[in-house]
């Protein structure tokens, strides 16, 4: 299904390459005209094109910034503001880096969220889902080791606390006791830390980039779902990748960048926080700890549970959940469209984690609304982020009344069109 | 009977389990100076103690010093902050049981690790429910002994290893 069409060069330039490493045959049944794709995926379908745009984004000004930057505890602080003042638009290229982060994400959830929605996750697509969410953990790991590098308070502190995540399991045998020493190369974050991360930031981007390949490779097997989530059947259902979705996606692609440029150029400290213009102080935690809004979820998950062993254990199995959802939803029927009960449920859960994110910024003991402090609040929302996985999937998509279902994506797409005359 | 076949599938039997032995303990061999090398190294094993000189940290207050990078806490406790630190070893919301008078080889000088045993914060001094120290980060309360009261931190913050070389001056790690 991958490439219906076949690449004919009628150049005989590109024809002498082509027969000898045929790699523009590739790029054409990747993402040309070449691959067929469901005629009806609407704006929600972009996202992925974002992303990976912003990984690029991301690599590029990466490599530009580490040019000057200086992985040293003493200096690294300094040569960021030598960057933003001295390094030729070097005010430039670190906003990108900077909010290109949280534009990533952006991408990223959005991308995920799409898949809960439209049930992208579901066979025969569960090792691509696989692959989305390593990718998204990689994304993790390397925003953090990249929020640590400018070593302000709030990069030194944010160091401490996540690394600190891992003497949680110090009950394991041999291992258990020097983990956290083992990751900071000493007895506290430290020269060997800072330098480890410069290290380690710079090489998962590139591990990202293959993770990254490998999902497209995944997608390119049974082609795209479609926001109605019928297989698609025949030629009927489908057009090429290349021009209709190239055009789609170039356009979704201008529209992100405006979003992205209003960041850059009218609030590039907007998504930082103040205590990070501090140089790191190994003697002064700052008032309170916050982790980048991309993590604050889990963050109020950690801190919602009293006890630190389980309290780790509940973070890392909120995102490690993601792994059971192919078999959590049982569902026939892969989008929500048709299945009313769900989507409510699901607009919840995006509720609940937004509400989940805000509870992470906020001191645990801040009074919310009615006298319930955050702590509480956090306790709630919690639970109803594993119920949500739990108890509320499984059950809902094996029990609920479903709509019915278009015959065929042909069928749905001109059935519209007639409708709107 | 022993045949010709039998003695070269057994010979060949030995050859793939010892080469594929010698292989994987080689893999090991080379995979651990990759992994051990991200252990503390020895110039930071080397910085282990400090001297600290008493005379200058009056009653009833606290000096916070650096020691292997992390903070540590010396609190020149007064007369009644012991005695509440004494009368606390049977208070039944120890978290994390035990008596001041193990955590202290002299009443008036509480020497301990600054590090918040949640995540790692710095405690702040004075403060919290049991006038102690109080973790802003995650909430965690300790006593004017250093014990965990109450919030998510599992153990009292550690007592390091100290000797007192002379009554004003102590030596750390």
């Amino acid at each position: 299904m991958a490439s219906e069409n076949k690449f004919e060069p009628t150049n005989p330039a590109v024809k002498w390459v082509e027969d000898r490493l045929p790699i523009m045959g590739l790029i054409y049944s990747a993402v040309g005209a070449g691959y067929n794709v469901p005629r009806n995926l609407n704006y929600w379908w972009n996202f992925g094109v974002l992303a990976g745009f912003m990984m690029v984004v991301q690599i590029v000004t990466g490599i530009v910034l580490a040019m000057h930057y200086i992985p040293h505890i003493d200096l690294a602080f300094d040569s960021v503001q030598h960057i933003k003042r001295d390094v030729n638009y070097g005010w430039l290229i670190q906003a990108i880096h900077a909010n290109g982060a949280s534009m990533f994400f952006i991408a990223v959830y959005i991308h995920i969220l799409r898949g809960f929605y439209f049930g992208s996750y579901k066979a025969p697509r569960e090792i691509l889902w696989f692959l989305g969410v390593i990718i998204y953990l990689i994304m993790m790991a390397t925003g953090f080791m990249g929020y640590v590098l400018p070593w302000g308070q709030m990069s030194f502190w944010g160091a401490k606390v996540i690394t600190n995540l891992f003497s949680a399991f110090d009950f394991i045998p041999i291992i258990g006791d020097g983990i956290v020493e083992w990751l900071w190369g000493g007895f506290a974050v430290d020269q060997p830390t800072l330098n480890r991360f410069y290290s380690l930031h710079y090489l998962l981007p590139f591990v990202l980039v293959g993770v990254v390949i490998l999902h497209i490779w995944a997608l390119h097997i049974p082609g795209s779902t479609n926001p109605l989530g019928i297989d698609a059947k025949g030629p009927h259902d489908k057009i090429p990748f290349h021009p209709y979705y190239t055009a789609k996606d170039a356009f979704g692609l201008g529209v992100f960048i405006m979003f992205f440029a209003a960041f850059v150029f009218y609030m590039p400290d907007f998504l930082g926080h103040p205590d990070n213009y501090i140089k790191a102080n190994a003697l002064v935690t700052p008032e309170h700890i916050v982790p980048e809004w991309y993590y604050l979820p889990f963050y109020a998950i950690l801190r919602a549970i009293p006890d630190k062993l389980l309290g780790v254990v509940a973070m890392f199995s909120s995102i490690l959940i993601l792994f059971a959802m192919p078999w959590l939803d049982g569902a026939r029927i892969r989008s929500m469209r048709f299945r009313p009960l769900s989507k409510f449920f699901f607009w919840l859960f995006v509720v609940n984690g937004l509400f989940l994110g805000y509870l992470g910024q906020i001191p645990t003991d801040q009074i919310v609304t009615m006298g319930i402090d955050a702590l509480t609040f956090a306790q709630f929302a919690t639970l109803f982020y594993f119920a949500y996985f739990i108890v509320i999937m499984p059950l809902v998509s094996r029990m609920e009344t479903t709509k019915p279902v278009p015959v065929s994506i042909a069928a749905a797409v001109l059935d519209a069109n007639k409708k709107k005359g | 009977m022993t045949t010709h076949n039998d003695v070269v599938e057994e010979r060949r039997n030995f050859l793939y389990i010892a080469t594929t032995t010698v292989g994987a303990v080689a893999v090991g061999a080379a995979a651990w100076p990759l992994v051990d090398q991200m252990n503390p190294s020895k110039d930071v094993l080397a910085l282990s103690s400090i001297e600290v000189d008493l005379n200058a940290i009056p009653v009833g207050q606290s000096v916070v010093f650096l020691w292997r990078n992390n903070p540590i806490f010396i609190r020149h406790r007064t007369a009644e902050e012991i005695a509440r630190a004494e009368a606390d070893d049977t208070a039944d919301d120890l978290i994390d049981p035990e008596s001041d008078a193990d955590r202290v080889q002299k009443p008036e000088w509480l020497i301990m690790s600054g590090v918040c045993t949640h995540l790692g914060c710095v405690p702040l001094d004075q403060q919290g429910e049991f006038g102690g120290w109080y973790c802003p980060c995650h909430g965690s309360h300790y006593d004017i002994s250093g014990r965990i009261r109450k919030g998510p931190a599992p153990t009292n913050l550690p007592v390091m290893e100290y000797v007192f070389l002379d009554d004003t001056t102590v030596k750390i790690g």
